[in-house]
């Protein structure tokens, strides 16, 4: 069944001509990347589900001893451990909903014909291609309450954005929304310019109004597409680092990721480390899951 | 046919060329350090030896934040890129008991350096475990935890005035805990965006263990017991408490956002006119005394830590000691270039060029001490410092110090003796885990 997907390969290539049959053509695209995948995805994978049952430490020469699923008892029995993951929870939460807003809200903006469209979408999508690290130190700067330019502008006075323990979390969600919204923005922009013309026509016809318009004929027709924005933010917010770490030292805003690289490098406790890894992966897998089940169901209607 | 062998010898002279440029290359050494100034005078420092011997010296740098996760990663891999580095003093016992310092024991007692260095940096930069008479580095740089001040802001005879009408004595360098409150809670005035304070609060290294160092050693207290790992009635004793409560008194009169501040941040306080007084370690002082990088260098003291209540006057240490990686295939030309190094006219030149020399000699002579305004009070700590733990695990111990201290310093949740209590658990945890306590 696999080879009728194939192409056939055209006689006159030089491919052909060189006696390559297509079976031998798609294994030379594919066993690099299969064996690449292996080497570096695969084995370190199982590899490290290995250590994660050890109290190995890579900084010593001893030798790492089996000590059954100590790590992980040990791990979620850590009252820390149960915070970083609430803390990283809500950040997901507030920064994933904060970008859907945003996003969806300028690609609502956008989805007309406006002047210097093409210009103000793309202007739009620059901070998308700056680098997590960059955009960590120059929001550091904007928020500093010495000479920052937020507190400037608000009138703020010295308002501590990320030196206050309840407030650090959310400045990091702020600068992550505004990181990403553009690429929820563009996600939104392709999905609402497919949604068919005519069905508009016909509302207005029927004389529906803006709301009705919206809820019934542009969300559910965009929904598909949205939902693989929030499976991309939502994964992509589970393991967010160098923002967060570059920007705040507040134990209150100290995600999963900024733990499990302090106990890696750090501490260099290997073992538990590899079994905090283990939690993670298992946990950023339900949820993709939960999404993509949901996922399916909104594309069946 | 003529090309074929024309490109062939082109191919064969080519490889010889490597082949030679390769063999000129291995007179070199590669050094391992943090990017800061010493690092550059280090540097500097390398060339000297290569004019002399002709063995090129390359100090190669990461930024401080990395620095720990960068050499271990190195380490752990057995890797041969750097053949000596300039740990932290923190690092002997991972690097010792982890093999991957040579052991420097012979070559300490060749040259007496128990002797020609100063106690302190003998016993933290270079042994382990402590009082074994086993050593694992060479002292290089000096470094303790000091203050830098405002001298115009102290000096204002206005200022003067209304500070004895407030406390009752005279407005000068602090001579002890007790003042250096109340200069920081007299300077400390917002609506100026003027601040009293800046003290290290950053938890992502050892800042915050550093800056509440000065304060439990100076307060008479101790981390714990260095040869029983006994923590319990230590670390949580009324003088550690009452350290704790000191120093958060102190953040109360810090600059806003100052809840991730470490040794950059420091000397922005006082370059930008934001406090009247400065902690930070004496490595980042030359900064300060130069107008390129302080407009106010002019006006810029120094002073050591000062006592606490009961007269006990001690410093956090910083600095590093120089070792060999055991993974290094230049072991010999290594051990060469630290015989040159511990030489005295090597540790003069070093101090010339900025370094701190670790050397008696060097240290207690008047020209080093009258060199830079800060010299003195370094030499006055150098003798009075203590350090952090240096067993292997001692990065978990930091993480504990920061999980517990911090939010109750900045955040300000529960109590100093519900903190350290806390804190004495957990290491005492750890020692039980590693197997030092029973």
């Amino acid at each position: 069944m696999a080879t009728t997907m194939i192409t056939t390969l055209d006689r006159s290539t030089r491919a052909a001509a060189r006696g390559l049959s297509d079976i031998s053509i798609r294994n030379l695209f594919i066993i690099p990347t299969v064996l690449f995948l292996i080497v570096f995805n695969i084995f370190p994978l199982i590899y490290s589900l290995g250590y994660s049952f050890t109290d190995f430490r890579a900084s010593t020469n001893a030798p790492a001893n089996f000590v059954g699923l100590q790590n992980y008892r040990d791990l979620l029995n850590d009252p820390y451990v149960w915070s970083n993951f609430a803390i990283t929870a809500k950040y997901v939460i507030v920064s994933v909903v904060g970008q859907l807003l945003v996003g969806f809200g300028v690609a609502m903006l956008l989805n007309r014909d406006i002047p210097l469209k093409g210009l103000i979408t793309t202007l739009l999508l620059l901070p998308m291609m700056l680098s997590m690290a960059v955009v960590g130190l120059f929001w550091k700067l904007l928020y500093d309450p010495s000479w920052g330019v937020i507190n400037y502008a608000l009138g703020l006075g010295n308002f501590e954005w990320l030196a206050d323990p309840k407030m650090a979390l959310y400045a990091v969600a702020l600068t992550d929304i505004w990181m990403w919204s553009p690429f929820v923005m563009l996600l939104s922009l392709a999905g609402l310019s497919a949604v068919p013309k005519h069905l508009y026509e016909a509302a207005a016809i029927d004389r529906a109004g803006p709301f009705y318009t919206f809820f019934r004929i542009t969300l559910p027709l965009v929904a598909p597409i949205l939902m693989i924005a929030i499976i991309f933010r939502t994964m992509e917010a589970f393991k967010t680092f160098d923002l967060a770490y570059i920007l705040t030292s507040q134990p209150t805003a100290e995600l999963i990721s900024i733990r499990l690289y302090k106990m890696a490098f750090q501490e260099w406790q290997t073992g538990r480390s590899c079994a905090m890894a283990y939690i993670v992966l298992i946990m950023v897998l339900a949820i993709t899951n939960i999404y993509v089940k949901y996922l399916n169901k909104v594309k069946e209607r | 046919m003529r090309k074929l062998v024309t490109s062939m010898l082109a191919g064969i002279g080519l490889t010889l060329a490597c082949g030679t440029s390769v063999y000129a290359q291995e007179k070199s050494l590669t050094i391992f350090w943090a990017e800061w100034d010493p690092a550059n005078y280090l540097q500097e420092l390398g060339n000297e030896y290569e004019k002399e011997t002709g063995v090129k010296i390359t100090v190669e740098t990461t930024p401080w934040s990395d620095f720990q996760t960068k050499a271990f990663t190195e380490f752990n891999a057995h890797g041969d890129a750097y053949d000596l580095v300039v740990g932290d003093s923190q690092w002997l016992g991972a690097g010792s008991t982890g093999g991957h310092y040579v052991d420097l024991t012979d070559f300490f007692k060749k040259h007496d350096l128990g002797n020609v260095m100063a106690p302190a940096t003998v016993k933290y930069y270079a042994e382990y475990p402590g009082n074994s008479g086993k050593y694992w580095a060479i002292p290089l740089e000096g470094d303790a935890v000091g203050w830098s001040y405002r001298k115009d802001w102290f000096e204002d005879p206005k200022e003067k005035e209304a500070f004895k009408a407030k406390y009752g004595y005279d407005l000068d360098v602090p001579k002890d805990f007790k003042a250096l409150r109340d200069i920081a809670e007299f300077f400390h005035r917002p609506d100026q965006k003027r601040y009293g304070i800046a003290i290290y609060t950053d938890n992502s290294y050892d800042a915050m263990a550093m800056g509440f160092e000065n304060a439990l050693f100076s307060y008479g207290g101790e981390l714990g017991d260095y040869s029983t790992y006994k923590v319990d009635g230590h670390i949580n004793s009324d003088k550690a408490v009452a350290a704790l409560d000191a120093y958060k008194e102190l953040y109360k009169f810090t600059p806003p956002g100052w809840a991730k501040s470490f040794f950059v941040e420091d000397n922005q306080a006082i370059t930008e006119n934001l406090a009247a007084m400065s902690m930070n370690f004496f490595a980042f002082f030359p900064s300060l005394i130069n107008e390129a990088s302080n407009p106010n260098a002019k006006n810029t003291g120094f002073f050591a830590n000062p006592p606490g209540p009961n007269g006990d006057q001690f410093a956090a240490l910083g600095g590093q000691g120089i070792s060999v990686i055991s993974y290094s295939q230049k072991q010999d030309e290594a051990m060469k270039f630290l015989e040159w190094f511990i030489k005295d006219e090597t540790q003069k030149k070093w101090a010339a060029l900025g370094g701190y020399t670790c050397s008696q000699a060097v240290l207690k002579s008047p020209e080093f001490q009258n060199a830079t305004p800060y010299n003195k009070a370094f030499y006055e700590t150098m003798f009075k410092v203590k350090d952090f733990w240096a067993v292997p695990e001692y990065a978990e111990l930091l993480q504990q110090l920061n999980q517990r201290i911090y939010p109750y310093m900045i955040g300000g949740s529960g109590t100093a003796k519900e903190t350290l209590d806390a804190l004495a658990g957990d290491w005492n945890a750890t020692f039980k885990k590693y197997g030092r306590v029973q």
